[in-house]
């Protein structure tokens, strides 16, 4: 009995191995398919960012339309799982809302292509009576110096900070540009999503937050950043100052089919589908 | 052992052996046994993967405590990963206020309700309320927290100050979503307990609420407590309804009125854009989650034991 069931152990971990195996197998052919011949095929994956996402998601759709024996699929996860993904081979594209940290360029040979630009919008709920401040009013909120809108020439009513959490490109856009790295205080309301974040200014006159511009609708109110207007020309040309950049990576320059793709992305229609789907093309 | 099976099986085969013929026989048993392999098979896998992915926590947990010392993971209570500070101290204390602050008000409420269910309802009244409450047990936990969102979190924002997100609406939120198990485990343990107690008791004069109180409920006392028990491992474990509703700040809240981040919340809000050290930090705290249940079930299961001797003398 006890030699039968490490035999039957042993047949398990066989399994699984070769599972494992013919999974990575698969997706590593995959990428060098369909460089040469003259119509594209095969399938590519583009992981990591969920900002990044949901314009991969549409991207990935045109191209597919165009070439029809493509298959790109792709997942989410966020940055750091893109860079994962395409270090380890499980992902041919990684997609990433923020700029490469130097443990991850020292990993692999990576290749980074930006794609798009994101403002980041600082929002209040629409009852609220500010509709502008300077970047300076928005750290010292953010590290906890004013408490109160009345500070502010708004309401007597204390400040709702909501934020994303650590490691979010968002907040790292923020934090870097707006707080100059300073602590976010330790009391704020931390929510994992843009989704989150808008609900929870939408919910509450007292709240402020910040979303990516793509997301910001009529249930909160984008504050003019010293005096700019958060718009897609002031991101453009540099004057409104929370934005980041969309990069596409690979290891190693893109090749075959990720390099199609890629190519596909940089093009006028890829760029004018990015512009469509509420970020701003890299041109 | 084998044999013993393999005797039992010719045991329950041998009427049909006579009838049969001999090539069919050994068929049959082939096919018995390639089906006992394929389960044995199953079973193996399973009990595989469970060791795997426990091996993969702490594999991928380890690091980390190594390097910083378990003491300071654990009581540290600055968590800033981006900045290398990765205490969880906070979030373990959180995890058992928020836990402890749905087993406050749903343990009296959940024994009542399953006492009313179980003695002084008519039979029939008591299986419909609790098929009601099984109903309320098949609501996913997502939808637990959407509820909370528009409505708990709005209505402590409103009556009783602070941003809503909080400890107490976390708090709410988690001990509905664990009503249901302790109600219906309670039930069931009260229902189990023998009829010539009750009439015992009864006939000697005792009251139907002295009854239910010295005689009732202290000879259910090992179902309540794993009813318990189920509650609280439900309530550490859940993730997707707190994160909603509890506005994880990584603070240890002055009241309940102020956020709170649980063990579960951390590695859901941040696994997505971690990488690195943080990573290794969040995988840590699984690992801690893992070991503190581990060790809450064992230690309240040898208390649900001692409880149950003490009983019977």
């Amino acid at each position: 009995m006890k030699k039968n069931f490490g035999r039957i152990v042993l047949t398990g971990i066989l399994v699984l191995a070769l599972l494992v195996v013919t999974g990575c197998g698969k997706s590593n052919d995959a990428g060098e398919q369909g460089s040469d011949s003259g119509k594209l095929s095969g399938t590519i994956t583009v992981a990591g960012s969920t900002s990044v996402q949901p314009f991969s998601e549409v991207l990935a759709e045109e191209f597919q339309a165009v070439n029809t024996g493509v298959t790109v699929n792709v997942q989410g996860g966020g940055s750091s799982q893109g860079v994962e993904a395409v270090i380890s081979g499980a992902a041919q594209i990684g997609a990433a809302s923020r700029d490469l940290k130097d443990e991850e360029k020292a990993r692999a040979n990576l290749v980074v292509t930006p794609i798009a630009l994101d403002g980041v919008a600082v929002v209040v709920n629409p009852a609220n009576k500010v509709s502008a401040l300077t970047a300076e009013d928005i750290k010292n909120i953010y590290i906890g110096n004013i408490k109160n809108w009345q500070e502010l020439g708004g309401e007597d009513a204390p400040i709702t900070i909501i934020s994303r959490e650590e490691g979010s490109g968002t907040r790292d856009a923020f934090s870097e540009i707006v707080l100059n790295k300073e602590d976010i205080v330790k009391d704020a309301i931390i929510q994992n999503s843009t989704g989150a974040v808008k609900t929870g200014v939408a919910g509450d006159k007292n709240a402020i937050g910040y979303i990516s511009m793509a997301k910001v609708d009529q249930a909160v109110k984008a504050l003019r950043v010293d005096g700019v207007e958060a718009n897609e020309a002031n991101v453009k040309n540099g004057s409104y100052k929370v934005q980041r950049p969309f990069i596409y990576i690979t290891n190693g320059e893109p090749q075959g089919l990720s390099k199609a793709f890629i190519e596909y992305v940089l093009s006028d229609e890829g760029q004018s589908i990015i512009s469509e789907e509420g970020a701003f093309s890299i041109q | 052992m084998e044999e013993a099976l393999q005797n039992q099986k010719i045991n329950i085969l041998a009427p049909t052996n006579q009838l049969s013929a001999n090539h069919s026989h050994s068929r049959r048993r082939r096919g018995e046994k390639a089906i006992e392999k394929i389960l044995v098979l199953c079973a193996a896998i399973f009990i595989l993967a469970i060791f795997l992915i426990t091996l993969f926590i702490f594999a991928k947990g380890m690091p980390l405590i190594a390097k910083i010392g378990l003491g300071d993971f654990l009581f540290n209570t600055q968590w800033s990963p981006t900045k290398g500070m990765y205490g969880i101290g906070s979030m373990f204390i959180g995890s058992v206020l928020i836990t402890l602050g749905a087993l406050i008000w749903t343990v009296p409420l959940g024994l009542s309700t399953a006492i009313l269910m179980a003695e002084i309802a008519p039979p029939r009244i008591g299986t419909i309320l609790g098929n009601l409450i099984n109903l309320l047990a098949g609501i996913p936990s997502v939808v637990y927290g959407f509820i909370g969102l528009i409505v708990i979190v709005p209505f402590i924002r409103e009556n009783l100050g602070g941003n809503g997100m909080s400890l107490l609406a976390g708090a709410i939120i988690l001990g509905i979503m664990i009503l249901p198990t302790l109600i219906n485990i309670s039930r069931d343990s009260l229902l189990a307990v023998p009829r010539e107690y009750k009439e015992g008791s009864l006939a000697l004069g005792a009251t139907h609420f002295q009854t239910i109180s010295r005689v009732m409920v202290p000879a259910a006392k090992s179902g309540i407590i794993t009813a318990v028990v189920l509650g609280m491992g439900r309530a550490i474990g859940e993730t997707m309804a707190v994160v909603m509703v509890t506005g994880n700040a990584a603070i240890i809240p002055g009241s309940i009125l102020e956020p709170v981040r649980t063990m579960t919340s951390n590695i859901v809000l941040e696994m997505g854009y971690a990488s690195g050290d943080h990573q290794t930090a969040l995988f840590a705290t699984g690992m801690v989650l893992f070991v503190f249940i581990v060790i809450l079930n064992l230690s309240i299961n040898l208390f649900a034991k001692g409880g149950q001797g003490i009983g019977r003398n």
